[in-house]
């Protein structure tokens, strides 16, 4: 798949941990390709790896072996500046205690670009106005982000990635905390986030029944193999039911859900 | 912006309020000095009594001048601390800073006897106090320094800090036994703290170190910010962690270290000074914390130096009891009002 819209590629990547003693393998082989204006999913059941993999490409962990190329630049000889403005990240970890607000939260995202001392120029600001109207938070700026909702919270995350104005934004498991009408909020936002902005947002999920019908692209992990391909081909193929070692659960390609059985 | 008004008026009443606060200290002591004679002597007037112009010039001045340096140097090291830890409860203390000169203070003084005469008299004076505090802090950062390269946790090196502190003083109660009463006074003078008695020399000194200190600080108001969001998004925003690590516990270090060493432990500034600028600026920007920090530390070391010298009275009590006073409840107090706002 050679095309001018790739962002972030891997090339026989092996994910995993070294300690003294062993080296943990978690996946190998993975020849990924993250593209601009897609939506990708990233999905398999716990503990299978994908906050390893996750990880792994936003350049916090080393491989164990392969490339990433991000822009056709191997990660781990691109200095963290120029890092920054190309990929930022939502993380699933709580933020410490302080007294910001959404503003100035989400304007924190415009640090790769401010001065030594973090001076916000129009241009930020106008950045940081332009996240908080896409993800219609404009409303909560003088909040603090202690005292809004979780379901709000994510969004304020969601916008301080925008404001760091990066082609490519990956978030780990940004539904976790939300109820349904917020996950479909959120997951209807990242959606129209890639078609308008035309950035490539790949993100890690439980929800698979919402992602299939959202995506435009899936990864899926499974203990034996690692693949990415368009979801109505997943299905096609039956892939979705390897990802669970369970006989009760049967993904039912007609409804395109996981039905218990 | 409301508060954008809001922080200007604010800035406006503080840094009127430490000049008129470092006026009101010169003036006060066991011999009072009219304000318009304070005024006289600063400027370059001639003052209506000889004598005042030598205490103001002599005596006050430097003591002032060391009170807000002391007080900005301490206030800043706190600061950065509190949210390199993520700890409300971080200060210069706390890292075992002040341990550390402190057991270098009681290696020289109690441990004077053990030395050959001639050198425990060069020991003994005021410069080799200094020496042996600044060299105390000094190779309790740079353990900890060697320590905190190892651990990749924040919580941990507070810890490894407090390890230090009981160890010093395990030592320093150690020397304790074995020491005169008289060397057990002139120690127990040092840690009580002491702002006077320094001469402009060692203001000078001093100056430069809080001045370095502080300029390290102000180049850490960005990467502190980032911080705000915990380490992870702070790489994410392409902050150079491990660098941003060492600049901040070197400027704590030279800060807390140099004061130390010239004024003795003084208790709870470090700590209560960032606390009270960020209840009274309901904010998180270091931009904005770094300058009420500075204000405030110099506004309430000044006052805490006034109330030390008992205006009118002829005692002087001892800097640290009061700091301390004032301190620890403002702290108990924080902690229980405002717990969310700590950060």
């Amino acid at each position: 798949m050679i095309s001018t819209n790739n962002i972030l590629t891997t090339s026989n990547l092996s994910i995993g941990y070294t300690s003294k003693a062993a080296t943990t393998i978690i996946a190998e082989n993975l020849n990924l390709n993250l593209q601009a204006g897609k939506l990708i999913a990233l999905i398999g059941a716990n503990g299978i790896g994908k906050s390893t993999l996750l990880r792994t490409i936003t350049g916090i962990q080393k491989p164990l072996s392969g490339t990433i190329l991000l822009n056709g630049k191997n990660i781990h000889e691109t200095d963290a500046l120029t890092l920054a403005q190309n990929l930022s990240v939502v993380l699933t970890e709580k933020l410490p205690p302080s007294n910001l607000t959404v503003f100035e939260l989400i304007a924190l995202g415009r640090q790769p670009y401010t001065n030594w001392i973090g001076k916000l120029t129009e241009t930020d600001i106008a950045m940081v106005n332009e996240a908080m109207e896409l993800t219609q938070i404009s409303h909560l700026a003088t909040k603090k982000h202690y005292e809004i909702s979780d379901g709000q919270l994510q969004k304020v995350l969601v916008a301080r990635a925008l404001a760091q104005d990066t082609p490519l934004i990956i978030l780990d498991e940004p539904t976790t905390h939300l109820d349904l009408l917020h996950k479909v909020a959120l997951f209807k936002l990242l959606k129209k986030l890639t078609q308008e902005t035309n950035k490539c947002i790949l993100f890690s999920t439980h929800d698979i029944d919402m992602a299939i019908q959202l995506s435009d692209e899936m990864i899926i992990m499974t203990p034996e193999t690692v693949v990415q391909d368009e979801p109505c081909n997943f299905i096609s193929k039956g892939t979705f039911n390897t990802i669970f070692k369970d006989e009760h659960i049967v993904f039912d390609s007609e409804k395109g859900k996981f039905v218990i059985v | 912006m409301n508060q954008t008004n809001r922080n200007t008026v604010l800035f406006a009443i503080l840094t009127i309020g430490m000049v008129c606060l470092f006026l009101i200290n010169l003036s006060l002591g066991s011999v009072s000095i009219p304000l318009k004679e304070v005024f006289k002597s600063l400027f370059g007037g001639t003052t209506s009594k000889e004598t005042w112009h030598y205490i103001i010039v002599n005596y006050r001045l430097p003591k002032a001048i060391a009170a807000i340096l002391v007080g900005m140097g301490l206030s800043i090291s706190g600061l950065l601390m509190q949210t390199l830890f993520r700890n409300p409860l971080a200060g210069p203390y706390v890292l075992g800073l002040s341990s550390g000169a402190s057991l270098g203070v009681a290696t020289v003084i109690l441990g004077a006897a053990f030395l050959p005469e001639s050198l425990a008299t060069i020991m003994l004076s005021s410069y080799g106090i200094v020496l042996a505090s600044s060299l105390g802090s000094f190779l309790v950062l740079m353990a900890v320094l060697a320590v905190s390269y190892r651990l990749r946790d924040t919580m941990a090196i507070l810890i490894v800090g407090l390890m230090f502190g009981s160890l010093t003083s395990a030592i320093v109660g150690t020397l304790t036994y074995f020491s005169t009463a008289e060397q057990l006074q002139k120690f127990t003078f040092w840690s009580l703290g002491n702002l006077g008695n320094l001469s402009w020399t060692s203001i000078g000194i001093l100056f430069v170190c809080v001045l370095i200190g502080l300029f390290l600080s102000l180049f850490s108001i960005k990467p502190l910010n980032a911080l705000l969001l915990g380490e992870n998004y702070a790489r994410s925003l392409g902050l150079n962690y491990k660098r941003t690590r060492l600049i901040i516990i070197f400027a704590t270090s030279v800060l807390a270290g140099s004061i130390t060493a010239f004024a003795g432990p003084i208790a709870f500034i470090g700590l209560a000074v960032p606390h009270i600028a960020k209840l009274v600026f309901q904010t998180s920007n270091h931009t904005i914390l770094f300058w009420s920090t500075l204000l405030f530390g110099a506004s309430i070391m000044l006052i805490c130096d006034s109330i030390s010298q008992v205006p009118g009275g002829d005692i002087t009590l001892p800097i640290n009891a009061v700091t301390s006073v004032f301190g620890a409840p403002i702290v108990i107090w924080l902690l229980v009002r405002k717990r969310k706002m700590i950060g």
